[in-house]
């Protein structure tokens, strides 16, 4: 039997615009290609720029992790121009980017991944009593009752025999891949809506210090909100107080709700953690300094890579290994394209050599996506919460030691499940548990220091333009929920002269490189993987997702002396 | 928009609806008046607007995802209040929507035909995202065809459009100079409809769904300015409904971050709020179930429901120049003079900025009254 060519365009619950073409025989699927299928060209509109206006432009990148490029853009601004910011807003920086961790997982898990292992029809055969008898035995949540499972159901089935299914239209309910029994699936269905209410709660934490989310406000040097416990219009008691209770309802809903599902899930499908598994690299930046962003000892997610799925050493991350290559990209390079090139002084000139459209397919071209390929010493990595686990699981990280030791036992398997699809899944989870209690820690250290009289939260002495060299170029790194990502900022008297990211999907969404090496997304789908059915490409959408691909984010650019090169990698 | 605990069936009224929830009239008379509030209507509407709602029927909607960042999506799905917020949510049926449905490809392509076929004529379209118009719009492909020959399409049978964010307003950041795709709003696409703009980077998602309360409620779209802005939300300055005004009026201002006077959360014009130039309601809606806001926050104003805010409000920490909609009264502007001593240059900026401002409004005060069917922006599409 001859390969089957599939497309699946759009891949839908993530963020942005991707296209998945794969070539399917037998069940199993034999080849693949990711395209990212829009350009946006920030970095290019940031050239002669105030570089403190900087953070503003690349937070656009993503109004999901809506933090993520705002930090690493302060940072990079902030290492150009020596600037070390106080350590309180290092604390609120962390209690920011640490909430829109676990706000962000949790929403990936619940609204855009459990329809891939959730069957929302099947929850209407459930038993709610069984439901509630299994909810139950795995977690203490107030809402485990009979009734409240019946009551969702009853909704559910109103819903569904309406016939008009709004988002649920067209899913691939009864696909054989679903394994959950009924009462499991009412579960997950009803922690879908309450995951929906959640996560508005929470993430008012961004509110308070940030003025909004998405796209909470930042500052070169430190933060904007000032501390002052005598004051109704800054950071004092009442505000704290919020705080203190969001980190509360964080917590429990973490560890009452999102991490039993995920195992309860999880153990109906173990056979997911020996497919997808993919590339075999893992690049981990590190991220939330509890001392200063150059203290790299002091990160409590340790920096580090694993080669080739050797969890017995890790080797030291320094950027200067990093590059681009763009083979299969849209893009041409002035010294040709062979040549892989280091951000600080990369180019990028949009160069788009596709089909006209409509596309049919785009996996007979030579050039298949916006993305470019970055690579570290020339190796494909993955990044994200599977590469941080492993390199802090190989770091000997007390706390990810624990918890993936504690996670493999009650799923009764061992390390190697770990480089799968379920693994990547269940990696998201961990970090979670770890990060909503070491939220109470930064919040607590915050506490104490203004306890202490230290309101401090902004370094003026180099806000002012005057005090800035001529020529500066900093580099700002910050381990974000999809994965490592890098800044890397030009300044010539006060203006941006280059910038270009590296961004988390860019990674994992990268093309083939000079060398025929896929990607990790393209590497994980042809990795044992299954495609029971081409039509209902349901097994696709689950190794995808547990990536928790952001495509918005590949983005790139810069300019060199006037030629204008641009690079951007999505969006 | 999205599924909530308590979904709308299918020929349920709301009132239906929200009894079989155990919502009270009286809780619901009180919403009603909570939204009638936000839409700036009086009192005596409030009976009007609930009968209105009572009977409205669950319409379709189908949202495009163009070239954009997703922040209007998590914006609205951030709306504030609990219960009723996702009542007004759940006045619809998103028939199509990237970040949220289940299926994928082919299946919610398909799924897309369909609704626009049944419902042709009779859906909300919302648009987030602007649209490439360099190199034959290659810059964004959905399922294979640009974003332009997506939107002109499924715009054609839409009783009503709602360009939500800045990207879909006009451009936002990736249209901020040079524009390296060409990218534009949907209204320089779309010109035989009236497409309302909610402004803002990310807008507010309460302004999204009260725009879709107006429209329901009243079957045409809300009166707007000449930006296609709704006045309800969009009709008056930071700078007329900031809480740090006195502080501006008297002369004291925040002239460094953490000094003592962001430590007192004094106006923060001198370390360049963008406020006095910027038509928005955060200050009264404020952001994430009334939270807060940026400058509640200490944070200036970047002006991001202004269109090309990106170039005309940067750099972001400058004082504002002295040209354009500075909107205080002569009279208050000179006493904040007096009081700021010193401050000469930027009182003489403000009273010159008074006058174009005035006569901006008097440009303005045009297209915002209510227009025939048919006609502009502010016009009543029927639907629902």
């Amino acid at each position: 039997m001859a390969a089957t060519k599939v497309v699946v365009d759009p891949i839908t619950r993530i963020e942005g615009h991707l296209r998945i073409e794969v070539q399917a025989e037998n069940g199993k699927i034999t080849n693949s290609w990711a395209s990212s299928t829009q350009f946006r060209g920030i970095e290019l509109v940031m050239v002669g720029r105030d570089p403190r206006d900087a953070w503003a432009f690349t937070q656009r990148i993503c109004g999901v992790c809506t933090v993520v490029h705002a930090v690493a853009s302060c940072r990079a601004v902030e290492d150009a121009l020596g600037i070390t910011i106080p350590a309180n807003a290092e604390l609120i920086r962390n209690l920011v980017h640490g909430m829109q961790f676990v706000q962000d997982h949790v929403i990936h898990f619940y609204h855009l991944h459990a329809l891939d292992w959730v069957d929302v029809v099947s929850a209407l055969k459930a038993d709610p009593e069984g439901t509630a008898k299994i909810a139950r035995s795995i977690s203490p949540w107030p809402n485990n009752s009979a009734t409240h499972f019946a009551e969702v159901q009853n909704r559910v089935k109103k819903f569904v025999g309406s016939g008009q299914l709004g988002i649920f239209t067209n899913g691939y309910w009864g696909h054989p891949a679903y394994k959950l029994p009924p009462e499991v699936n009412l579960l997950g269905v009803a922690h879908y809506l309450e995951a929906l209410d959640w996560q508005r709660d929470v993430i008012r934490l961004h509110t308070i210090f940030g003025g909004k989310n998405p796209h909470p406000n930042f500052l070169v040097g430190g933060m904007a909100s000032a501390i002052n416990l005598d004051s109704t219009a800054t950071i004092n008691a009442v505000r704290l107080s919020e705080i203190a209770d969001m980190l509360r309802r964080a917590r429990a809903f973490v560890e009452q709700v999102y991490w039993p599902d995920l195992v309860a899930i999880a153990g109906f499908y173990k056979d997911w953690a020996a497919i997808g598994g993919g590339a075999k690299n893992y690049l981990a930046c590190g991220e939330f300094p509890e001392a200063t962003v150059k203290d790299y000892d002091k990160l409590y997610f340790p920096r580090g890579v694993i080669l080739d799925r050797d969890l017995t050493k890790v080797h030291p991350y320094d950027h200067q290994h990093v590059t681009e290559n763009i083979t299969s990209s849209w893009y041409e390079y002035s010294g040709g394209e062979g040549k892989a090139l280091h951000p600080f002084e990369g180019e990028t000139m949009a160069k788009y050599t596709g089909p006209k459209p409509p596309w049919t397919y785009l996996q007979d071209e030579p050039k298949y996506t916006w993305m470019k390929a970055p690579r570290y010493d020339g190796k494909v990595m993955e990044v994200g919460p599977l590469a941080r686990m492993l390199v802090a699981y190989a770091s000997g990280h007390p706390d990810v030691k624990a918890i993936v030791g504690d996670t493999l036992g009650k799923l009764g398997v061992g390390p190697a499940a770990l480089f799968s699809t379920l693994g990547r899944t269940a990696a998201r989870g961990m970090e979670t548990v770890l990060l909503v209690k070491k939220l109470q820690d930064w919040y607590d250290a915050l506490v104490a220091r203004i306890k202490g009289g230290d309101t401090q939260t902004f370094s003026k002495d180099k806000w002012s333009p005057d005090k800035w060299p001529a020529k500066a170029q900093g580099y700002g790194y910050l381990d974000a929920p999809r994965g490592a990502l890098g800044h890397w900022v030009q300044i010539e008297n006060g203006k941006i002269a280059r910038y270009q990211c590296v961004v988390p999907s860019t990674w994992n969404c990268s093309p083939r490189d000079d060398k025929g090496q896929m990607g990790a997304y393209e590497a994980s789908l042809v990795d044992n993987h299954p495609l029971v059915n081409p039509e209902q490409p349901l097994e696709i959408l689950r190794t995808i997702h547990s990536f928790d691909p952001c495509m918005a984010c590949g983005v790139h650019v810069l300019d060199a002396q006037g030629n204008l090169l641009t690079e951007v990698k999505v969006q | 928009m999205l599924p909530t605990s308590h979904p709308w069936i299918e020929g349920e009224t709301l009132g239906e609806h929200l009894e079989s929830r155990g919502v009270t009239r009286r809780d619901f008379l009180v919403f009603c008046g909570q939204i009638s509030a936000v839409l700036g209507l009086s009192e005596l509407a409030v009976p009007g607007v609930a009968n209105a709602l009572q009977a409205v029927k669950r319409p379709s909607v189908i949202w495009l995802q163009l070239q954009e960042c997703t922040g209007c999506v998590e914006s609205v799905l951030r709306t504030a209040d609990p219960t009723i917020g996702d009542l007004v949510l759940d006045l619809v049926s998103l028939d199509y929507s990237h970040t949220l449905m289940a299926g994928a490809g082919h299946a919610v392509e398909a799924a897309l035909k369909d609704s626009v076929k049944t419902n042709f004529g009779k859906y909300v379209l919302i648009v987030t995202g602007s649209i490439p118009t360099k190199d034959g719009g290659i810059y964004t492909m959905l399922s294979g065809r640009t974003a332009e020959e997506v939107l002109v399409e499924v715009s054609k049978g839409a009783a009503a459009i709602l360009a939500v964010g800045a990207c879909a307003h006009w451009g936002s950041v990736q249209a901020a100079r040079p524009n390296p795709t060409g990218a534009v709003g949907v209204r320089d696409i779309i010109k035989d409809k009236p497409v309302i703009n909610i402004a803002g980077c990310p807008p507010i998602g309460d302004v999204v769904t009260a725009t879709v309360v107006h429209f329901l409620t009243f079957g045409r779209l809300p009166a707007t300015d000449a930006e296609g802005r709704p006045l309800f939300a969009y009709g008056k300055r930071i700078h007329d409904q900031c809480p740090r005004r006195a502080h501006f009026d008297a002369g004291q201002y925040v002239e460094e971050f953490d000094d003592e006077g962001a430590r007192k959360g004094l106006c923060l014009y001198h370390v360049g709020c963008k406020g006095p130039a910027t038509f928005s309601p955060c200050p009264i809606f404020q952001w994430n179930s009334h939270t807060s806001w940026p400058i509640g926050a200490g944070h200036p104003c970047i002006g991001c429901t202004e269109p090309h805010f990106w170039d005309t409000m940067t750099p972001f920490y400058e004082r504002l120049p002295d040209v354009g909609g500075f909107g205080v009264e002569q009279r208050v502007d000179l006493l904040g003079a007096a009081l700021a001593l010193g401050a000469t240059a930027g009182v003489a900026a403000h009273a010159i900025a008074t006058g174009v401002h005035q006569m901006r409004e008097k440009k303005r005060s045009l297209p915002v009254v209510d227009q025939p069917p048919g006609g502009g922006a502010g016009s009543g599409a029927k639907g629902a």
